[in-house]
């Protein structure tokens, strides 16, 4: 039993990290069809950014809440600048961005590098989020949990910024129909840029974290955005909800797959399932259903 | 031996990278500056003649590895100014060539060839994870060149081109288990990293348990550079096992040790017994998450010798106060004074008469006096168990009673006997 729940969180609690991952791509790959190999810089920016802040602030706790408005900050303005500069002359070109932004990605990484240096820096945890609570005699760790909430709270931002606000509804529209959008009166520029300033300020979050987790080093990014994208391609690409469900199906999947069997069996059953998911129904969980003509 | 990922099939291309390295050796053999060259292969072209003698050092100080080889680079750097300093090997300066393996296998093969055939240096020192040492081999047996190679190891591997002066299995792993069950400890988890080094520890490890009675109660492997340690701790924690043995590498184990604490295992309740956290890696790994917890090296920067506390000292000297001293560092400073013996004891700088020389060598090393085994061209060593202290070294816990002979076969151990097979 206690076995039982600790397993049971150690997948929520994956798929929350995933979750994070996955949001803001599912946002600039699912809503704007941008193929963003970037995403996961965007993280690593994230994560330094709370390195940097408590160089400044000493006091971890502080830190770590100044740090997720900070990343979400660095993360947006990274992805706005990307947008200015590259993205906006390759819509409808989504092979190029690929490349493109995979260009990019190397750049930050050795950017990262030169900064800070090639060895990993450690952001620690503050004092209350050290320790666990116990669930039923299961230990759940507080880092984990924290970041359990902080995924639910950026998914519930999210989804009230798209179905509450003139913002959301706007950016609504122009991913069912840009052309109807634009002659409706909508400013297309506008709506892409707030939205890659969003999904890339949600990566810069998801940076700041992964830090309760991991080391943070230039290469943080590269062992998350491929499971992004698996997220965000299993639960249909255009579709926050789909999202949500694959990335905690996933990780429960993946904990339940690594306990029964070994770390990295589990991992090659989980993306065996990915890939017979796939070829069952190509379009995700969910399929987006568009009045665009093309 | 930290990442030696295959990431590519990276045998083909050394072998034309040595394709290379040989079409280019035909034009140095014509070369007027082999002339002083006397060695019995006939393809070296070692000047002897001049003031100074060349040397050179391959480490990785570009990519990945670079964060662990710079280190040993700054200590052969600090070895070469002092044998200099005190009128150099046969009264010749050691001008250094250095060379960036780029932490890329076939790189460390393309530039070991040049180092060799084009530098024409006496010898080469530096290497850090296997595939780079793999790489290299081949290159160094072709042109009957010598390597010395500071980094422990996963053994089964003698050549007589290379010097392995950093602990093969027998002086790390079986000396750590022997202190646990010293401890009483009955049970054990095994966590590593997946690629070669792990798992030829572990199955070492799985052999040492059987016949010892030890009960192995979980072995779990992490993907390289994985962060996700849930489940794996999970199972650790349930298992109850009396200790960890820990062969992940480098950021894994922030992670690791970070989801450790975080669910409530302590050094206390269930050490964790490390062979890749050195000095070095503690800042990294979080002061906070290891503190407490065992390693298993043969050198500590605490030791307290008086040829290491002359080491520390040169070494903060040199490079900042702020620094400290490993065990790959400790071994790669060793080995170019080893060489320097072996050369004395020779009186020549050829291959074939320092390799005759070399059995028997000895040098006064920070860690104690070490002997080279003209057998297997390993050194003898004297392993030791740390616990990680409160300002981030290393205190030594253990120790064995007497240096142990360098066996990288395990051929005296009779549990190991279906290992080397």
């Amino acid at each position: 039993m206690e076995l039982l729940i600790g397993q049971m969180f150690a997948g929520l609690s994956l798929g929350s990290v995933l979750l994070l991952a996955a949001l803001g791509l599912s946002l600039t790959f699912g809503q704007m069809g941008v193929i963003n190999m970037a995403h996961g810089e965007f993280m690593m920016a994230g994560a330094y950014t709370a390195f940097v802040v408590q160089q400044t602030i000493s006091d971890a706790g502080v830190s770590l809440l100044v740090s997720i408005p900070a990343g979400f900050l660095v993360g947006g303005v990274l992805g706005l600048v990307l947008e200015a500069v590259l993205l906006r002359r390759m819509y409808h070109r989504p092979l190029d961005t690929l490349l493109v932004t995979f260009g990019v990605a190397l750049i930050l990484q050795q950017a990262a590098r030169d900064i800070f240096g090639a060895p990993s820096v450690d952001v620690r945890a503050p004092g209350w989020l050290q320790g666990n609570i116990e669930l039923l005699g299961a230990p759940i760790p507080l880092t984990r949990l924290f970041i359990l909430g902080l995924s639910l709270l950026c998914l519930a931002g999210l989804v009230l910024l798209l179905k509450a606000t003139p913002l959301g509804r706007r950016i609504r529209a122009v991913v069912l129909n840009r052309d109807l959008a634009e002659t409706s009166g909508v400013s297309t520029r506008r709506s892409d840029q707030l939205t890659f300033f969003i999904g890339s300020g949600l990566a810069g979050i998801a940076g700041v974290a992964v830090t309760l987790i991991g080391s943070t080093s230039p290469y943080l990014g590269t062992n998350y955005i491929v499971d992004a994208f698996l997220v965000v391609v299993a639960g249909g690409i255009g579709q926050i909800k789909g999202a949500v469900i694959a990335a905690f199906a996933l990780g429960v999947l993946q904990s339940v797959f690594e306990y029964s069997t070994t770390a990295s069996i589990g991992k090659v059953l989980i993306l065996i399932v990915i890939v017979m998911f796939l070829q069952l129904r190509p379009q995700g969980i969910f399929s987006l259903k568009t009045r665009s003509l093309a | 031996m930290w990442v030696s990922v295959t990431k590519r099939a990276f045998i083909p291309l050394a072998a034309a990278a040595m394709a290379t390295v040989l079409a280019g050796c035909g034009s140095q053999i014509a070369d007027p500056a082999s002339a002083g060259s006397t060695a019995s292969s006939g393809t070296t072209c070692v000047n002897t003649s001049g003031s100074s003698i060349k040397v050179g050092f391959i480490n990785s100080l570009s990519g990945t590895m670079a964060i662990s080889e710079s280190t040993v680079f700054d200590s052969l750097t600090l070895a070469a100014e002092e044998i200099n300093a005190s009128g150099g090997v046969l009264g010749k300066q050691l001008s250094v060539i250095s060379e960036d393996g780029a932490s890329e296998p076939t790189k460390f093969a393309e530039r070991a060839g040049k180092l060799i055939q084009q530098d024409c240096t006496a010898a080469v020192f530096g290497g850090w994870t296997s595939s780079s040492r793999k790489a290299m081999l081949p290159v160094f047996e072709a042109n009957d060149a010598l390597l010395f190679y500071p980094v422990q190891y996963e053994g089964l591997e003698s050549s007589k081109n290379i010097f392995y002066t950093g602990a093969t299995t027998n002086q790390q792993i079986i000396p750590a288990l022997d202190y646990l069950a010293e401890q009483g400890t009955k049970s054990l988890f095994l966590v590593g990293s997946d690629y070669v080094f792990p798992r030829t520890a572990n199955k070492i490890i799985q052999a040492y348990a059987a016949a010892k009675g030890i009960e192995i109660r979980g072995e779990e492997y992490a993907p390289l550079g994985s962060t996700e340690f849930s489940t794996i701790v999970n199972k650790v924690r349930d298992s109850k096992a009396d200790a960890v043995f820990n062969t992940l590498n480098g950021d894994s184990n922030v992670a690791f040790f970070r989801q450790y604490k975080s669910v409530g295992l302590t050094a206390d309740t269930m050490p964790v017994v490390s062979v890749s956290i050195a000095e070095e890696e503690v800042p990294g790994v979080g002061l906070d998450n290891v503190h407490g917890q065992l390693t298993a090296w043969d050198y500590y920067q605490t030791l307290d010798t008086p040829a290491n506390k002359k080491f520390v000292a040169a070494f903060k000297a040199k490079f900042g106060a702020e620094r400290v001293t490993s065990d790959p560092m400790e071994a790669a400073y060793t080995s170019l004074y080893l060489w320097k013996a072996m050369v004395e004891k020779a009186g020549s700088f050829e291959v074939d008469k320092v390799q005759a020389a070399a059995g028997g060598v000895t040098f006064e090393a920070p860690e104690g006096l070490v002997t080279v085994n003209g057998e297997n061209n390993h050194i003898t060593k004297t392993p030791r168990i740390g616990k990680i202290n409160a300002d981030g070294l290393i205190d030594t816990v253990w120790s064995s009673p007497a240096a142990v002979k360098p066996d990288p076969f395990l051929a005296t151990y009779d549990w190991a006997k279906d290992l080397a097979k």
